[in-house]
């Protein structure tokens, strides 16, 4: 038999089972936002922005605090910091111009080609920067949906991220986004929350950062006056 | 320290008695479950706010459960017009039959693979090896336990048996060039080296779901290391593989189930990643798979589906938190078990997956102090499925219940002739006074007759001997003084 006549079999015999099961037919749709939106109110006496800032330092990010006309001077002081030989980045993604303005030529990689040709470069790469859909108040959390301009690897694969986040699109919680977003209806082919850096405990339980992903996140958080 | 070789099924007594006596192994447990329930209570300070969580998350699971066929048949539908292959397995050979057939279509010899407990159910990475094709483990306890040839203890913190010592030996030993060192932060480098060259060779990523979102064909992934996003954005082929029950029904349905998660399990609030994956890379993107299959098993949870008196035990998110503060666990450790799911959840999902009669010692391998049914964070009621378990060994189908019940595989396989005379003397006793009295007439006056041996009762207490006077004759005697 093919496989997939066996996987065609193997399918109809456990829908038969499914079906043969004995279920109740009344059940109430559960309303998932009713019931979880008291959870969700924000601390008194705290902004979206507050709230962010506090949880993702909490999760090991380092968060640094610009406008719209001064992120490209934090990233060159912070591109002095850390003194990466190279800056991956996304061509053609919205900060690419600015990016090519402000990085020294010899410091910015593109991630212009397919990941199979650009294995060696990327995996051996220092850091790596993106822009961020949002972010979520309740978690610190980047929200990150990677893109044709600026691929999934590009925050994954170097030792150091760094994201760009307006504050503007701060969203209170993961469920807030799903709906802000209606993602229900129109999911991209990869979404992520980004929670800090990558880490484990796999070891006497003792934490430690950069496991597979990067060691460090540093978000670079533009106030573009909207403060709620 | 014991090694997967020395596991044998249904030797749960065995293993049980050499992990006790086994004191780095206890302190190990002891330690880690000591923090992980501390991890846990610190994310849940309010009971009330956990429990209106815990109801949302119940209903969740238990809404999605109620119409898994309908549920299972959309999300195929949505995952093929996405562009992703969806394959049925109804046992673990279905399940490697199908690997090895990908493997073999991408002349594939290297596969890096996230966390996934079905594919250890499976045992996917012997079964591949045993054809020459090498499975690589990429979650940092589960790569240490690869290399060392060991088992996963624990479903979240797999290598929580070993020490720092134990890892430096065993990178020492299988990584080149690895230098002996018990410093945490360098075994954690090491690790990462040696498996980023296989994340840049291997042709097919393997990884295990989280939750299946129905409405949108959504596989969600959970992490916090990075290996499940490398595993499901660097190799040409995604191979995912999962249970049938994990689907959920709509996509706001993920995040009280993540806030659960990751709470229950290590004590976090979120973890690092939450990765979801919506089809194979789309035209233009530069990384992702350009192929991506699901693997969907059965191995016996429809029998646990089949009955509304077991379907709970599918309600499953594998948090881990049942065994954290289960007290049979922390004292045997994980391997005792000798099944692919330990602990409490071991114990009630094992006999569907296995059978009651090689699973017979797990569902009694409790107190039934029901601390497990207490956490769980879709509120299955763990003490009263190993209730049932316990009977369905020892009996055969009761023909009267209602609704009617269907014998499970190995059903009343477990019942012993002494057990079962015992129960019945002991019926026979307790509904006939007369011949109780009788009894305890005669024990209290013979009691110089106990024998010292009272079989697994006195290997660790004293013997159980009649007192000369009953409790009723000695509340007899008081009440005469007192008139």
């Amino acid at each position: 038999m093919s496989a997939s006549a066996e996987s065609l079999r193997a399918r109809s015999a456990i829908f038969e089972r499914l079906r043969a099961a004995t279920r109740d037919p009344q059940n109430t749709p559960l309303d998932v936002s009713a019931a979880l939106l008291p959870l969700l109110a924000d601390p008194v006496g705290e902004t979206r922005t507050e709230r962010f800032i506090r949880h993702a330092r909490s999760w090991r990010a380092e968060v640094i605090e610009t406008t719209q006309a001064d992120w490209p001077e934090a990233l060159q002081a912070l591109l002095r910091a850390r003194a990466p030989r190279q800056l991956f980045a996304g061509p053609g993604s919205e900060i690419a111009a600015t990016l090519a303005a402000c990085v020294p030529p010899q410091q910015l990689r593109w991630f212009d080609r397919e990941i199979a040709a650009l294995k060696p470069e990327l995996f051996a790469a220092d850091a790596g920067i993106t822009t961020t859909l949002g972010g979520l108040a309740a978690s610190g959390s980047l929200l990150v949906m990677p893109t044709i301009a600026e691929p999934r690897t590009l925050s994954l694969v170097p030792p150091l991220h760094i994201a760009l986040l307006h504050e503007s699109q701060l969203q209170d919680s993961l469920l807030s986004a799903m709906w802000h977003y209606g993602w229900a209806s129109a999911m991209p082919s990869n979404l992520l929350t980004i929670t800090g850096p990558s880490k484990t405990a796999d070891i006497q339980r003792m934490l430690v950062y950069g496991a597979h992903g990067p060691r460090e996140l540093v978000i670079l958080l533009v106030q573009d006056g909207v403060r709620s | 320290m014991s090694g997967a070789m020395a596991i044998k099924l249904a030797d749960f007594q065995a293993n049980a008695r050499a992990a006790l006596k086994d004191p780095k192994l206890r302190d190990s447990f002891t330690g880690a479950m000591d923090f992980l329930i501390d991890r846990r209570a610190s994310q849940f300070p309010d009971l009330e706010a956990f429990e209106r969580l815990r109801k949302v998350g119940e209903a969740v699971r238990q809404q999605a459960l109620s119409k898994l066929p309908e549920l299972l048949e959309q999300l195929e539908n949505k995952l093929t017009s996405l562009g992703v292959q969806v394959h049925w397995a109804e046992t673990a050979a279905d399940a490697n039959r199908i690997f090895l057939d990908l493997a073999r279509r991408h002349d594939a010899s290297l596969m890096v693979k996230g966390k996934s407990m079905v594919s250890e159910e499976i045992e996917l990475n012997h079964e591949m090896a045993a054809q020459g094709i090498e499975c690589v483990e990429t979650d940092m306890g589960e790569y240490i336990l690869q290399l060392d040839g060991d088992r996963p203890s624990h479903i979240i913190m797999p290598a929580i048996h070993k020490t720092k010592q134990d890892v430096a030996e065993i990178f020492h030993e299988h990584i080149k060039g690895a230098p002996l060192t018990d410093d945490v932060n360098e075994l954690i480098a090491i690790g990462r080296r040696a498996l980023r060259d296989k994340f840049s060779a291997a042709r097919i990523g393997v990884s295990g779901v989280n939750f299946m979102v129905a409405e949108t064909g959504s596989l969600v992934l959970v992490e916090n290391e990075g290996n499940g996003r490398l595993c499901t954005s660097v190799p040409d082929v995604h191979i995912a593989i999962t249970g049938i029950e994990k689907v959920i029904e709509k996509l706001e349905h993920v995040a009280p189930l993540f806030a659960l998660l990751t709470r229950s399990a290590t004590g976090q609030a979120i973890t690092t990643y939450l990765n979801v994956i919506t089809g194979p890379r789309r035209a233009g993107e530069k990384d992702g798979p350009r192929e991506m299959h699901l693997i969907l098993l059965d191995n016996g949870r429809t029998q646990a589906y089949r009955e509304e008196r077991f379907r709970a035990t599918l309600q499953c998110i594998r948090c881990g938190a049942c065994m954290n503060h289960c007290p049979v666990y922390t004292r045997v450790g994980g391997l005792s078990y000798g099944t692919t799911y330990p602990g409490p959840i071991g114990a009630i999902i094992s006999p569907h997956l296995q059978n009651l009669k090689e699973t017979r010692h797990l569902p009694t391998a409790s107190s039934l102090c029901g601390a497990c049914g207490e956490v769980c964070p879709v509120g299955i009621p763990i003490p009263d499925m190993l209730m049932r378990l316990r009977e369905a060994g020892r009996h055969s189908v009761a023909q009267s219940a209602t609704p009617p019940q269907q014998a499970l595989r190995g059903q009343g396989e477990v019942r012993q002739l002494a057990e079962a005379l015992a129960w019945k003397a002991w019926r026979l006793l307790y509904s006939h006074p007369a011949l109780y009295r009788l009894l305890v007439w005669f024990a209290a006056r013979l009691n110089w007759l106990t024998p010292p041996w009272q079989g697994g009762w006195t290997q660790a207490r004293a013997p159980l001997k009649p007192a000369s006077k009953s409790l009723r004759d000695l509340l007899a005697e008081r009440q005469r003084k007192q008139n």
